[in-house]
């Protein structure tokens, strides 16, 4: 059952990786078509998303549970936008542009300055200088927050530059090595998927 | 200026978790969720399907684009518990393409760039000696994470001398995330003040 599938991942993926290396417009055009097409299986990956958000607010509205004037909320909003997108266009001044900048972006950086306050009272609570590495974490994370605003060089001139510092060396060694890890690991993985190794993402049978 | 009001009422629902879960939130949270699809699913109609499927279609004949419109048609039988096994052909399509996308693309831009900057010669004076605090820091660093040995002798402080390094990384990115989201704060506290409550000069 799953034969047919997993060669179309070795098929489609040994092409797109062999066309890489072929420098000639026409292996680059199949490999730009190809790159195309999964734009439009992404989209349809979001209706599907989209349909199964229906689902599950239609359910809790049908059977009155719990918070059900909420999900009505969400099923109001979600049609009524994307209705009204699809009619009169996303662009800037259109309606639907407006509504996204009165109520998404306005309620998207509300929620996540809300963070500061999680974050704010997780490290409070986690930040112990226990061991030589917790003392080292946070002393960069303190150094980190006071270098970087206008109270830094009043306390020390020497602050912003002992941020960069911190920033262009020791994290940037770290970042780098980490990168080279998640590269590997990414082109491991892919390499398993290719070949059939990998055989999660098609789900249980 | 109706606007306005709009926003700021979101923004005090969302600032009202602060007190503890209340109808107000979960208002704005199920507006935010519903919105926030209904609007990725009208930009994907209009910069996708549109561009992608439907003007080829209509206007050039092209039938070729059949193809993907056959996969994304297969991708929704996933809505029904029987049409698993359609939506796996499209699954399967998007998986592979984007594992062959990785394999180049992760080798040039994380693995050979990273490697090929550490392997430039250090310039003289302080340069030269961050830079080879760079190259100890990302030697040490991918010692601690090789677990296909002890963590003993020579290895063993090299990884330990590692995870000093990886410490001031994830102290220097909480850093960061703390001021980001405390930007964000003040950017939302400045626009009750100073666009609708007209306390702060604009």
């Amino acid at each position: 059952m799953r034969r047919g599938p997993l060669l179309v991942t070795f098929l489609s993926g040994a092409a797109v990786a062999a066309l890489f290396f072929i420098p000639h417009h026409q292996a680059q055009a199949v490999n730009n078509k190809l790159l195309e097409w999964t734009l439009v299986v992404y989209a349809f990956a979001l209706i599907l998303g989209s349909m199964s958000l229906w689902n599950s607010h239609a359910r809790k509205l049908n059977a009155r549970a719990e918070g059900w004037p909420f999900s009505l909320v969400t099923l109001v909003s979600l049609v009524g936008i994307t209705a009204l997108g699809i009619w009169k266009g996303v662009g800037e001044g259109s309606p639907v542009g407006r509504i996204y900048n009165t109520v998404n972006s306005p309620l998207a950086s509300t929620m996540f300055a809300l963070l500061a306050f999680v974050i704010a009272s997780a490290a409070f609570r986690a930040f112990r200088a226990r061991s030589v590495e917790a003392t080292l974490l946070l002393i960069t994370a303190i150094v980190m927050m006071i270098g970087r605003v206008s109270i830094g060089p009043l306390i020390s001139p020497h602050l912003p530059g002992v941020t960069e510092w911190l920033l262009d060396v020791p994290n940037l060694a770290a970042k780098r090595a980490i990168a080279v890890g998640v590269g590997l690991g990414a082109v491991s993985t892919a390499l398993k998927i290719i070949l059939g190794i990998e055989r999660s993402y098609l789900g249980r049978s | 200026m109706i606007e306005t009001w709009i926003a700021a009422f979101l923004t005090l629902c969302v600032f009202s978790f602060l007190y503890r879960e209340n109808p107000f939130y979960r208002f704005a949270e199920h507006l935010f969720v519903g919105s926030a699809a209904g609007y990725l699913l009208a930009v994907q109609w209009h910069n996708v399907l549109i561009p992608n499927v439907w003007t080829p279609l209509t206007r050039g004949g092209d039938l070729v684009v059949l193809i993907p419109l056959a996969l994304g048609l297969m991708m929704l039988a996933r809505i029904w518990s029987k049409g698993a096994g359609i939506a796996r052909w499209s699954i399967a399509f998007y998986v592979g393409v984007y594992s062959g996308v990785a394999i180049p693309g992760y080798m040039q831009a994380q693995i050979f760039a990273q490697l090929a900057d550490a392997a430039k010669p250090w310039p003289p004076g302080a340069a030269g000696v961050n830079a080879a605090l760079v190259f100890i820091g990302l030697i040490t660093v991918l010692a601690y994470f090789f677990f296909s040995l002890p963590h003993r002798g020579i290895h063993g402080v090299g990884a330990r001398i590692g995870i000093y390094f990886l410490m001031v990384a994830f102290g220097a990115s909480f850093g960061y995330t703390v001021m980001a989201r405390v930007s964000l704060l003040i950017s939302r506290v400045q626009f009750l003040l100073r666009d609708w409550l007209h306390l702060l000069p604009s």
